[in-house]
């Protein structure tokens, strides 16, 4: 089964954070994302800030553009990364190694299969 | 027990799991897992080496951490046993319909989520453990609460044989031995539980006779293996307290202030309203029925009470010892009208017969 696993974390917290704070993650991230390439996943995206973002929605053929992310919450949407694997405890296995979980959450979710394309 | 106590189970269980699919599976897409569940256990039956694995593994999907937690006891009663929605709802003191959707919808979870049928790493196994052990007690309290129905018995011949199961491919797991003593003291108990005119008998009034003595060993012994492994958890606490009841045997009286002393620590483990309704009939014991009155007015508010048959019987009981004679009758009167066993409905309309002539 493929999973998309989503990462959360509370970016108010980790601006706080200062900038050597950041190299243990950084390189525990390049080493999840090398193994995670080697067992066919994807490494995925990471997103700029909510501050960048923008919400758009068509109400009554009128479209509606807000600044910031869709919802308001304690930890953001932050990125995220696909993995291909037979079932659900090895999807968790790898949202625990990867770095995020530690200070985020990660949200794993199967990919919907395709009509007529069964896994 | 017949030499391939697997294949006869696991007959059993098809049997009733093909009944569940075929009257439900057509109504949603959502009963297609059953239907990939019954599989499992066909493709278990061809195969007898990886019978007993087999079946633990489903439970163990059952059991499954991104399972809801008070999904996880229900799921196994339903696949594994066959039990319908509206017997699990009562075991949960939860409406049949609400029971009814929360199955459905767990069983897609599992599928959709793609939650693996297989044994648990041995670091993640205890907690998962709970609910397997959760489920298998629950279908025996559904046996054992049901005398009169030969069904009912059988589920209590499941039970014990999964808690066997369980024991003996867990070895070193202490609560799995002290869930499986738990029922096992109770097993001993069942031909005293009625008496020849298949009246019930009380616990206290029990024909000790009538106890089966190698099924209280064997508990014993369970009991003692348990509590040389650790931590102590609710099963090997609910295994003393019968251990402590059936004392009796030996000394001539339960032993009352042991009996108190254990529900208080299993009230810290699972602060339920059960365990202080058991708890204030030893109370009864020791410091008279005004105390155990005392006792159960801490749950009267709890709404799970109100249709709780246990809870009506004991109030009316400790009532008409302290005397209240008006609060037994009504009390009395609620316990037989929720009452679903032929033989307790007696046994109380008796109770109140004899509050209205003394």
């Amino acid at each position: 089964m493929r999973y998309m696993l989503l990462i959360h974390q509370n970016e108010a917290e980790l601006a706080k954070a200062a900038p050597e704070a950041w190299q243990a993650p950084a390189a525990d991230y390049a080493a999840f994302t090398e193994a995670l390439v080697k067992a066919g996943g994807s490494p995925g995206e990471r997103l700029q800030p909510t501050s960048a973002a923008t919400s758009v929605r068509i109400r009554d053929g009128k479209t509606d553009v807000l600044d910031g992310p869709y919802s308001d919450t304690k930890e953001q949407f932050a990125g995220y990364f696909t993995i291909d694997v037979p079932d659900l405890d090895q999807a968790i296995a790898w949202a625990a190694r990867c770095p995020s979980a530690k200070f985020g959450v990660i949200e794993v979710r199967p990919i919907r299969v395709q009509t007529g394309a069964k896994a | 027990m017949p030499d391939n106590p697997d294949a006869r189970l696991l007959t059993v269980a098809r049997r009733r799991q093909t009944d569940v699919a075929r009257r439900r599976y057509t109504r949603t897409a959502g009963e297609v897992h059953i239907q990939l569940m019954a599989e499992e256990l066909e493709d278990a039956a061809t195969n007898p080496e990886a019978i007993p694995d087999r079946r633990l593994a489903l439970m163990f999907a059952c059991a499954h951490p991104a399972i809801e937690a008070g999904m996880r006891a229900p799921m196994i009663l339903q696949t594994i046993l066959g039990l319908t929605a509206m017997d699990i709802a009562a075991a949960f003191l939860i409406p049949p319909a609400t029971m009814g959707q929360r199955l459905v919808r767990t069983k897609t979870r599992i599928k959709d989520a793609g939650i693996p049928f297989a044994i648990p790493e041995r670091e993640d196994l205890p907690g998962r453990l709970d609910a397997v052990l959760e489920a298998i007690y629950a279908a025996y309290a559904k046996g054992w609460t049901e005398i009169g129905d030969t069904a009912a018995d059988r589920l209590a011949d499941e039970a014990i044989w999964l808690g066997r199961l369980v024991v003996s491919l867990l070895p070193e797991e202490p609560e799995a031995k002290g869930m499986l003593a738990l029922m096992l003291y109770a097993e001993a108990r069942r031909p005293a539980r009625r008496d020849t005119k298949g009246l019930y008998v009380p616990l206290e009034q029990q024909d000790i006779a009538l106890w089966d003595e190698p099924q209280v060993m064997a508990a014993e012994a369970l009991l003692r293996a348990a509590n040389r492994g650790s931590p102590t958890g609710r099963y090997q606490i609910e295994a003393a307290i019968q251990s402590a009841h059936i004392a009796r045997r030996v000394t001539g009286r339960a032993n009352w202030p042991t009996i108190i002393a254990l529900y208080d620590v299993l009230l810290q483990l699972t602060d339920s309203p059960v365990v202080i309704l058991n708890r204030a009939a030893a109370l009864a014991e020791r410091d008279g029925p005004e105390a155990a009155l005392t006792s159960l007015d801490t749950i009267a508010a709890d709404k799970r009470m109100a249709d709780y048959q246990p809870y009506w019987a004991a109030r009316s009981h400790f009532a008409a010892r302290a005397g209240h004679k008006d609060e037994a009758h009504k009390a009395l009167t609620t316990a037989i009208g929720l009452s679903t066993d032929e033989a307790v409905r007696q046994y109380l309309s008796g109770q109140r017969a004899a509050l209205n002539d003394g």
